[in-house]
C-alpha cells in the first residue's frame, strides 16, 4: 500500500519533469544548432517537430483525457494554418515586427479553430458513442475541399476572398489593386508566405500548451472530464454536466491544434490543403497512442522520435516506410509486454501508472 | 440548503411510514403511481412511497423485483412512463440526472462505479463538484481562486473521508482499494454532493459481519449528523431489520408490503415471496 501511495504522489514529480525535459531538449538543440552539428535538413525539421508536439498534446487531451476519438484533428490544424497565413500576409506592411505579427496570427488561428471546434461539438458531444470520430473525420475532408477552392488576396483595400466552387475562377478575378498580392491560390494553396515561425516560438508555444493542458487536467474542470471518461453514469449522478465539460475540453483541444497549424503554415513559403489530410490526422493519433493515452511526456517523445525517424531514414528511400512500420510494431509490442512493463516500473522513479488489474 | 416552500406542501398520505420526529415536516420524497414499462414489461408498477425528512427506509425484495430500477427512476437514469416523483415538494418530471443531483438526490451503485483511475481524494472532490466552484480559466492559469478553492476541496474531502476513517487512504487509487473500502468511498462520494436523500444500493454487499455492523452504525451516524433521509436496498436482513424505520417490499415490480420491521417479518405475503416458508433469513 505504501508503494501505491508513493506512485500516486509521483504524478506531481512527473508533472514538473515534463517541463524540465522540454526545456533541456530545447537548450541542447539550440547549442547543437549554434555549434553547427545540425545539418540543413535537421534545421528545417525543428519547427515542424514543435508543431507536431503541440498537435500530439492537443489530441491527447481529446483522446487520452476526454476518451473520445478525433480522426480529423489535422482539419483544425489546417484551419489554423490558413487563417494564420492570411492574417500574417495581410499585416506584412501594417505590423513589420515579425514576433508581434506571429502572435497576432496565432491568436486569430486559435480563435477560428476554437469556433470550429465549438460548432462541431455542439451537436456531436451530446451523443454517446463514436460519433465524434465520424464527424471529425468528415470535417477534416470538408475543410480540405473548401480550402482547395478558396482564392484569397490582399491589397490596400483589405482582404478579398472568392469561393471557386465551379473551378472557373482564378487570381485575376480577385481584381486586386496595384501592389496587391494573392495569398491563397485555390488548389495550389498558400504561396509566397513570409516565413516567420522560429524554433524559439515553437518552444514557447509547446511550453504554453503544456502549461494549459497539465493545469487543466489538475483542476476542477479537468477532474470532471476525467470522471466522465472513467464512468459517465457515476459522473452524471455526482452532478457533473457531461456535455459542458466535454465541450470545454474539446474546444481547448481544437484551439491548440489551431495554434500548431499557424506555426506550421508560417514555417513554409508554400503550403497546400492536401498536406492536412486524413493521413496527417492518423499520424498524430499514432503519436498519442504510442506515447501513451493521457501521458503528456510520452506524447512529446513519441511525436519527436516518430516524426524525425522517417525523415532521417530518407537516404534509404524505398525502405524507410518499411523500417518505420517495423519500429511502430516493435514499440507496440514493447509497450504491451507485461515483463517489460514491470521492468520499466521498477526502474522509473517517477512512475505514475497504477498497477494493472483494477477491481471493477 | 433550499428552504421548503409552504405553498407547495404535500399532504402526507395516511399510509406513510414516517417516524414520529418527522410528523410535522413534509416528506422529502414522494412517489405517486410511479411506473416504467420496457416494451410491455412492467418493471415497476404503481409504486407509491413516501420517505420522511430524516427517515431510514429500506427497499427489499427477491432478485429481479425492480429495486434498482426504482433507484434509476429516482435519479432519472430512466424516465418514468407513469406517475411522478416529488422531491421535497418539487416535481422532478422532465429533470435530468444532473439536475436531480443538484436538487438533492445522491446515490451509490450496486456494481461499484468509482472513478478507478483517480485517487480516493479526487473521487470525493468530484462529488464536491457543485459545492465548491471556480472557473476553468482560474484553474488553467492558477489564479488565486484556484488555490483558495482547492484548499477548501481538500479540507472538505478530508472531513468527509474521516466519517469512515479513510483519511490515510486519500492518496491511493480508488481502483486499488479493497472491496469494502470501495463501497464506503462510494457513500462518502455521494455524501459530498450535499444530498437531502441518500440512496444506497446494497451497501453491505461483499462485507463481512464485522464490517456490516460498523456500516449499520455509520449509516445511523450519517443520518444523525447530516439530518438527511436514507433509502437503502439490501439483502442483508440483519442490517435492514436493524436500522430501517420503514420497510417496503417489492416483488415483480409491485409493492406487496409496507411497514415496520416487525410488521414485515410477520407478513405472510412477504414470506411467500421470499421463501414460501416461515424463515426470513436468506
Amino acid at each position: 500500500m505504501s508503494k501505491l501511495k508513493k506512485n500516486a504522489s509521483g504524478f506531481k514529480l512527473n508533472h514538473y519533469l515534463t517541463y524540465i525535459v522540454v526545456t533541456a531538449a530545447f537548450l541542447a538543440v539550440t547549442f547543437m544548432n549554434q555549434g553547427g552539428i545540425l545539418n540543413k535538413k535537421m534545421q528545417g525539421l525543428l519547427v515542424p517537430v514543435c508543431c507536431y508536439i503541440i498537435m500530439a498534446l492537443s489530441l491527447n487531451l481529446t483522446v487520452g483525457i476526454m476518451g473520445e476519438l478525433s480522426l480529423g484533428h489535422a482539419g483544425f490544424m489546417s484551419l489554423g494554418a490558413f487563417t494564420g497565413v492570411v492574417v500574417s500576409q495581410s499585416l506584412v506592411d501594417t505590423v513589420p515586427n515579425e514576433a508581434v505579427r506571429l502572435c497576432i496570427s496565432i491568436l486569430f488561428g486559435a480563435v477560428i479553430a476554437a469556433v470550429a471546434g465549438f460548432l462541431i461539438g455542439l451537436p456531436v458531444l451530446r451523443l454517446r458513442g463514436d460519433y465524434l470520430a465520424i464527424v471529425t473525420l468528415a470535417f477534416g475532408e470538408i475543410i480540405m475541399d473548401i480550402i482547395n477552392c478558396l482564392i484569397v488576396g490582399h491589397d490596400s483595400k483589405g482582404v478579398h476572398i472568392i469561393f471557386n466552387f465551379k473551378g472557373d475562377k482564378s487570381v485575376a478575378d480577385l481584381n486586386l489593386l496595384e501592389g496587391g498580392k494573392a495569398i491563397i491560390k485555390g488548389a495550389q494553396g498558400a504561396v509566397g508566405t513570409k516565413t516567420i515561425s522560429t524554433f524559439f516560438a515553437g518552444f514557447v508555444m509547446i511550453m504554453i500548451t503544456l502549461f494549459i493542458v497539465q493545469n487543466f487536467i489538475r483542476s476542477r474542470t479537468g477532474r470532471a472530464v476525467i470522471a466522465i471518461r472513467d464512468n459517465r453514469i457515476a459522473a452524471e449522478s455526482m452532478g457533473v454536466n457531461v456535455m459542458k465539460y466535454k465541450m470545454i475540453a474539446f474546444v481547448i483541444s481544437t484551439t491548440l491544434a489551431g495554434v500548431a497549424g499557424v506555426l506550421y503554415g508560417l514555417n513554409f513559403t508554400g503550403i497546400t490543403a492536401v498536406k492536412f489530410n486524413f493521413n496527417t490526422s492518423i499520424l498524430v493519433l499514432v503519436f498519442v497512442v504510442l506515447g501513451g493515452l493521457g501521458n503528456m511526456l510520452g506524447s512529446i517523445i513519441a511525436a519527436t522520435v516518430l516524426y524525425i525517424l522517417p525523415e532521417a531514414l530518407r537516404q534509404f528511400s524505398d525502405y524507410r516506410m518499411l523500417i518505420y512500420a517495423i519500429v511502430l510494431i516493435l514499440v507496440m509490442l514493447a509497450t504491451n509486454n507485461p515483463q517489460l512493463k514491470a521492468l520499466l516500473q521498477k526502474i522509473n522513479p517517477f512512475n505514475k501508472k497504477k498497477e494493472g488489474g483494477a477491481v471493477q | 440548503m433550499k428552504k421548503f416552500e409552504k405553498g407547495k406542501m404535500v399532504p402526507v398520505p395516511s399510509m406513510a411510514i414516517i417516524p414520529e420526529r418527522d410528523m410535522d415536516s413534509p416528506p422529502v420524497l414522494e412517489c405517486i403511481h410511479l411506473g416504467i414499462e420496457f416494451g410491455g414489461l412492467k418493471a415497476v408498477d404503481d409504486f407509491n412511497f413516501v420517505i420522511g425528512k430524516t427517515e431510514i427506509a429500506g427497499l427489499i425484495g427477491p432478485n429481479g423485483a425492480g429495486k434498482t430500477t426504482v433507484f434509476n427512476l429516482l435519479t432519472k437514469v430512466y424516465n418514468p412512463t407513469h406517475g411522478s416523483i416529488m422531491l421535497d415538494g418539487i416535481d422532478t418530471t422532465g429533470k435530468t440526472t444532473v439536475q436531480v443531483c443538484k436538487m438533492g438526490i445522491a446515490r451509490t451503485f450496486q456494481n461499484i462505479r468509482l472513478f478507478s483511475n483517480m485517487t480516493v481524494e479526487e473521487n470525493v472532490r468530484v462529488g464536491l463538484h457543485n459545492q465548491v466552484k471556480y472557473s476553468t480559466l482560474s484553474g488553467v492559469l492558477r489564479l488565486p481562486p484556484y488555490w483558495k478553492q482547492e484548499k477548501v476541496f481538500h479540507d472538505r474531502a478530508m472531513e468527509l473521508l474521516s466519517i469512515f476513517d479513510m483519511q490515510d487512504m486519500a492518496g491511493l487509487y480508488a481502483g486499488n482499494l479493497p472491496y469494502g473500502a470501495q463501497r464506503r468511498l462510494e457513500i462518502v462520494r455521494a455524501l459530498a454532493t450535499n444530498p437531502k436523500l441518500l440512496l444506497l444500493d446494497e451497501p453491505a454487499a461483499g462485507m463481512n459481519p464485522n464490517e456490516t455492523a460498523e456500516l449499520m452504525e455509520n449509516i445511523v451516524k450519517i443520518r444523525d449528523t447530516f439530518g438527511i433521509a436514507v433509502l437503502l436496498i439490501e439483502h442483508d436482513m440483519k442490517l435492514v431489520m436493524g436500522i430501517c424505520e420503514g420497510i417496503c417490499v417489492l416483488n415483480f415490480g409491485k409493492i406487496i408490503a409496507k411497514g415496520t420491521a416487525e410488521e414485515i417479518q410477520s407478513n405472510p405475503e412477504v414470506i411467500k415471496a421470499y421463501l414460501g416458508n416461515n424463515s426470513m433469513e436468506g
